[in-house]
């Protein structure tokens, strides 16, 4: 028994720059950890994400022919709403009107709109500061200083484009991918 | 009376030498642990921090029991727990006006701190650790109050997601993650209620770490001087007693809120329920959130207000390297105390101009407000620490007790 020490085993031989064999399964084993938690953390992670259900939600159909010229109405697609108004000629006037200079964020009315379909302004309506919904889509409602509508939540006023052009908004409201499907309905999304 | 040992007392040595739990609280509350014998009332709040965080977990756990985390059902469980359930308005009011009682604790209690330098050498880390539990209270008050699902829930937490969507290239992705979907809606719901359960604790585990943090140095004391074991006593019976007191003053006032004026610093527009479709005029955060909600708004662009909104609070962690002054206590610093003090109103100037609209003498004032507020923190503070001549230091807390100044 008194010479039990020297029965152990001897530690690996160390390595030219000092590393030995249980560094090495040390290093690895610490890398496989990460990797494998890594790996364990990504689907909950992803799980926050939107569901399938919620994505399938993700079209709305909508019939224009109730829309008179100058009225606007909001309907809703993936639970936001969205602006739709019947503009009229005067309306179209003044937005092609503004030099792209004076925007903030440029974008031509031509861009915004469908080319046969130009009387309709189709947007997605959440400023685009903090995500209040801006006024001006019923009769009733404040347009703002251009037309358009105007978020009172800190007083961002959207063209009669949807484009900002006064107020702490960084962007314009947003276009949502849409097409008609026929001449009065159109499929949002 | 016999010199032999109770059944009582032989039992709890029985277990102590298998578990010392009671030697453990002794050392850490108790007789075990020395505290500076100067300790003034602004060392009260510590304590009822803990009590508050208590408080709301206990009312939290049977509120949870009655509420339903659904976009459909949350509002009205809500009023079910205040119309039909036992005692539910008790629960309800302790836990809205805990939120805020808590808050004005905390802020008591970090106040203190500045005044008497409790964040310098060697307290950096607990005070980091302090900072951490308050951002954690933010998040949890923040999400607590989507839960009741009214109009400021559904508005504010739409609000408040949304600025993250002022980071670059990211920032969308971030928010549909957070809101796992297009808009608030129900996943949001669920998962704030599942966090809202959830940060408690993670408060709870942080709160181990800050007064372990604490105990190493021990206790900073008004003076602001290293206390020598002659300048201590006991934490029991001493300041268990003075706590148990300042327990008792607060909770008369936190009840007379409860009972009495419960809806005092709530907004009347969270009973109406979530309309998504409907933005109310005038969104306001709860008052406890107004300076920083002030500072966003202060700054026109979005990204740069997000930022400093943020900054506001993420500076305090350099705050110990931001005052350059070796002296803890303000009671010794002419200069720094007047400017702790501007600094106080500056905040309270924020809260005000944070719940009005964003135009006219508010908005010029939170401007103003804002700029003091990082001057402040990044130019004053270094440069008074600089230029300032102490007063001179007691040599110990004894002398300045005996001298009728500790
Ligand atoms: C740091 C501790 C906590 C804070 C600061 C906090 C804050 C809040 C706030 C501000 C509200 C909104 C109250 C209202 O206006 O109705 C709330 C609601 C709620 N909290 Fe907490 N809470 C905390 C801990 C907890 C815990 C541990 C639970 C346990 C599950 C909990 C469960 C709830 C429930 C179910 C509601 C919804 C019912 C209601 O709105 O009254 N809370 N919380
Ligand atoms: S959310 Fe519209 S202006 Fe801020």
């Amino acid at each position: 028994m008194a010479n039990s020490a020297s029965a152990q085993p001897s530690p690996a031989p160390a390595g030219a720059d000092g590393e030995t064999r249980r560094d090495f399964l040390l290093y690895s084993t610490v890398a496989f950890g990460a990797v494998g938690t890594a790996m364990m953390v990504w689907p909950l992670i992803d799980s926050m994400n939107p569901a399938a259900d919620t994505l399938a939600l993700s079209t709305t159909e909508f019939n224009l022919s109730g829309v008179q010229e100058g009225q606007g109405v909001v309907i809703i697609w993936r639970g936001k709403p969205v602006f739709v108004r019947y503009r009229t000629q005067k309306e179209i006037d003044d937005a092609r009107a503004v030099a792209l200079a004076d925007l903030i964020d440029p974008a031509k009315d031509e861009d915004r709109v469908q080319k046969d379909q130009d009387k309709y302004l189709i947007l997605v309506g959440v400023c685009t500061h903090l995500g209040c919904i801006p006024l001006g889509s019923k009769a009733m409602e404040t347009r703002g200083e251009y037309g358009g509508w105007f978020c009172p939540c800190h007083g961002s006023h959207y063209d009669t484009s949807g484009r900002i052009r006064k107020g702490p908004a960084p962007a314009n409201l947003e276009v949502p991918p849409y097409t008609f499907i026929s001449d009065t309905t159109v499929r949002i999304g | 009376m016999s010199t032999e040992k109770s059944v009582l007392q032989r039992a709890f040595e029985w277990h102590e030498q298998r578990l010392p739990i009671g030697g453990f609280i002794d050392g850490v509350i108790g007789t075990k642990y020395p505290a500076p014998k100067n300790l003034n009332y602004w060392w009260n709040f510590g304590s009822l921090n803990g009590l508050m965080l208590v408080i709301m977990i206990a009312s939290g756990i049977f509120l949870a029991m009655n509420y339903t985390p659904h976009k459909d059902f949350a509002f009205d469980s809500v009023e079910r727990i205040m119309r039909d359930v036992n005692y539910g308005w008790v629960m309800r009011y302790m836990h809205a006006n805990g939120a805020s009682f808590f808050f004005i604790v905390v802020y008591i209690h970090i106040f203190r701190g500045m005044y008497y330098g409790s964040y310098k050498n060697p307290r950096e880390v607990l005070w980091w650790i302090g900072i951490l539990i308050f951002l954690a209270m933010m998040a949890t008050a923040f999400m607590g109050y989507v839960l009741p699902w009214g109009q400021m829930s559904f508005w504010g937490a739409t609000v408040i997601t949304n600025l993250f969507s002022a980071i670059p290239v990211v920032g969308d992705s971030i928010v549909t993650f957070l809101w796992g979907g297009f808009s608030v809606e129900n996943p949001t719901l669920n998962r704030f209620f599942s966090l809202h359960y959830l940060l408690p604790f993670v408060i709870f585990g942080l709160v181990v770490f800050h007064v372990w943090a604490l105990h190493l140095p021990g206790s900073n004391n008004p003076l602001g001087i290293e206390a020598t074991p002659a300048d201590k006593i006991p934490f029991h019976p001493y300041y268990t007693a003075k706590d148990f007191f300042g327990v008792g003053v607060f909770m008369l006032i936190y009840f007379a809120v409860v009972f009495w004026a419960p809806n005092m610093l709530g907004d009347p527009l969270n009973y109406e329920k979530a309309n998504p479709l409907v933005t109310p005029a005038h969104i306001v955060p709860e008052w406890y959130f107004l300076p920083f909600y002030a500072i966003l708004r202060a700054i026109p662009d979005k990204l740069l207000g997000v930022i400093a909104m943020f900054g506001s609070i993420l500076i305090l962690f350099a705050l110990p390297w931001l005052d350059t002054s070796r002296i803890r206590s303000a009671v010794f610093r002419p200069i720094y105390k007047w400017f702790l003090w501007l600094f106080v109103i500056d905040c309270a100037v924020l809260t005000w101009c944070g719940a009005q609209l964003p135009e006219g003498l508010p908005l010029i004032l939170s401007r103003v407000g804002t700029f003091w507020y990082f001057l402040h923190f990044l130019i004053l503070l270094p440069i008074i620490g600089w230029v300032e001549t102490p007063k001179p230091l007691p040599a110990s807390i004894s002398e300045a007790v005996l001298k009728g100044r500790g």
